[in-house]
């Protein structure tokens, strides 16, 4: 009778001389895979100096949260451009549809996930807002680049 | 003058006293929270202070701040003062233990103890079996259906495992024929486990079921009874449950250290180093306990209390009076 019972406290003791897996979150963060899907990011065409967005609206039409906003209008170069281009990232799933629908590759995620803002407004992210490359927690200054497996017991 | 003398040093050795016993209380949380974690692969407090050692001072402001409730449709008496008697009787259990030999200061003798009473082990079940009535009575009179399960757990599981309990020390009673916790010291030349393992083995189960500690922790069972006896307390009165809870189970262990383990003696260091070396090893028991083994079914409980402890220390005893008999004690 036991013996099953010292087995049990035998394996937690030896569980209790393993280093615990816990991420110690400001002090240590994530870095999230090469395929996270985080913040949408719009790409800058350097050639023609303009986004890359033709405002088809695509990823508005494919957007199963219906969170994107575009307002398409013409520039100096007779040329489509989206005068207006919302992420209401309240409602966004991140689901990556938007970026498979693109015909010319506009729209890209990144892999910043700490996107918490004090108001919803601040979480609705405008053009020039999207244009911008987000500060990836990992580039946060003291931030510890750690990957799950690594910290998984047996490993 | 002489008697004034005697009672400065009776009140300052239960301060001294009380105060440790507050302080290892509080650790005790931090202590299993630290380990629980670890054995969770966890780390348990780390914010509050260096690896979280504030945290007991943190949590005790936290409750001193929260609201004082009572529930509607309470026994207004009984459910202030169980609280009361849960603290009290864990408490008071402190005044017998020994924990060390007479050391000499400013030229008088002072026995390291508070009260050398002749019945010192039946005083400490007693207080053990008080404490029940704390829980049992928040659980009535806190008018919640939880509250009550809790409560009326409480005392079946006590009833069945005080008896055990009280069975399992007659053998070490037998060995150093005396009730007084000095003397059982005093004659633990060998440690009795050694003499009595089973004695030990059954005290330390029962023990467990005594302070309603993992896998005996029926009356605050939280997957069924949200959080049993003590479920409508709240603030200081709640942090009372809670600290009677630790204290009791520092009990237990100081018993265990007393009875078992040679209490205070031991080579080198200081009488209250080793006992707080052996207190300090039970406790780590009880959390390693608690982080592996599963709660027990109620009659699993009521089975293992009376058809194998029970049986157990009759035939502990039997056993035990049989050898000293024959071969002398």
């Amino acid at each position: 009778m036991l013996r099953p019972l010292l087995k049990g406290l035998s394996i937690t003791l030896k569980y209790f001389f393993t280093r615990p897996i816990t991420m110690k979150y400001p002090e240590e963060r994530w870095e999230p895979g090469p395929r996270w899907r985080g913040r949408h990011l719009l790409l800058w065409d350097e050639e023609k100096g303009r986004e890359k967005c033709v405002a088809c609206c695509l990823c508005a039409t494919v957007c199963p949260a219906q969170c994107i906003r575009v307002e398409g209008a013409e520039n100096e170069q007779h040329e489509k451009y989206p005068a207006v281009y919302e992420i209401d990232l309240n409602r966004c799933i991140f689901c990556g549809f938007c970026v498979e629908a693109c015909p010319v590759a506009a729209i890209s995620m990144t892999g910043a996930y700490e996107l918490a803002e004090y108001t919803r407004r601040d979480n609705i992210y405008n053009k020039e807002a999207l244009l911008k490359e987000p500060r990836l927690p990992a580039a946060a200054g003291t931030a510890k680049r750690l990957s799950l497996e690594t910290r998984l017991p047996g490993n | 003058m002489e008697l004034l003398i005697e009672i400065g040093i009776a009140v300052v050795k239960v301060v001294v006293v009380f105060v440790c016993v507050l302080l290892c209380v509080a650790y005790t949380t931090w202590l299993e929270r630290k380990v629980l974690g670890h054995m969770q692969v966890r780390c348990g407090p780390l914010r509050v202070g260096w690896h979280g050692l504030l945290q007991p001072i943190a949590d005790g402001l936290k409750l001193f701040f929260k609201e004082d409730i009572v529930v509607s449709g309470a026994n207004k008496f009984l459910y202030i003062i169980s609280p009361l008697i849960a603290t009290i009787a864990a408490y008071a259990s402190f005044a017998v233990i020994p924990f060390g030999d007479r050391i000499a200061l400013f030229g008088r003798s002072i026995d390291l103890h508070i009260a050398d009473i002749d019945i010192g082990v039946l005083y400490i079940f007693a207080l053990s079996s008080l404490s029940v009535y704390g829980v049992t009575l928040a659980g009535w009179s806190s008018n919640s259906k939880y509250a009550l399960l809790g409560g009326l757990r409480a005392s079946a599981q006590m009833i069945s495992y005080e008896l055990s309990i009280g069975l399992s020390i007659i053998g070490v009673l037998m060995l150093s024929g005396s009730l007084r916790l000095v003397d059982i010291v005093a004659r633990q030349d060998v440690w009795y486990i050694v003499k009595q393992p089973i004695g030990f083995l059954i005290f330390l189960i029962c023990g467990f079921a005594e302070c309603n500690r993992s896998p005996f922790d029926l009356p605050e069972a939280e997957n069924e009874l949200v959080a049993g006896f003590h479920v409508e307390y709240s603030s200081m009165k709640f942090a009372l449950f809670f600290m009677a809870e630790y204290a009791h189970m520092i009990v237990v262990s100081a018993l265990v250290a007393t009875l078992f383990l040679g209490g205070w003696r031991g080579p080198v260091l200081p009488g209250f180093v080793w006992l707080f070396i052996k207190v300090f090893a039970i406790l780590f028991l009880f959390i390693w306990v608690r982080a592996t083994f599963p709660r027990f079914r109620y009659d699993q409980l009521m089975k293992f209390g009376w058809k194998v402890l029970f049986p157990l220390a009759l035939l502990n005893i039997l056993v035990t009076g049989f050898c000293a008999a024959v071969w002398g004690v």
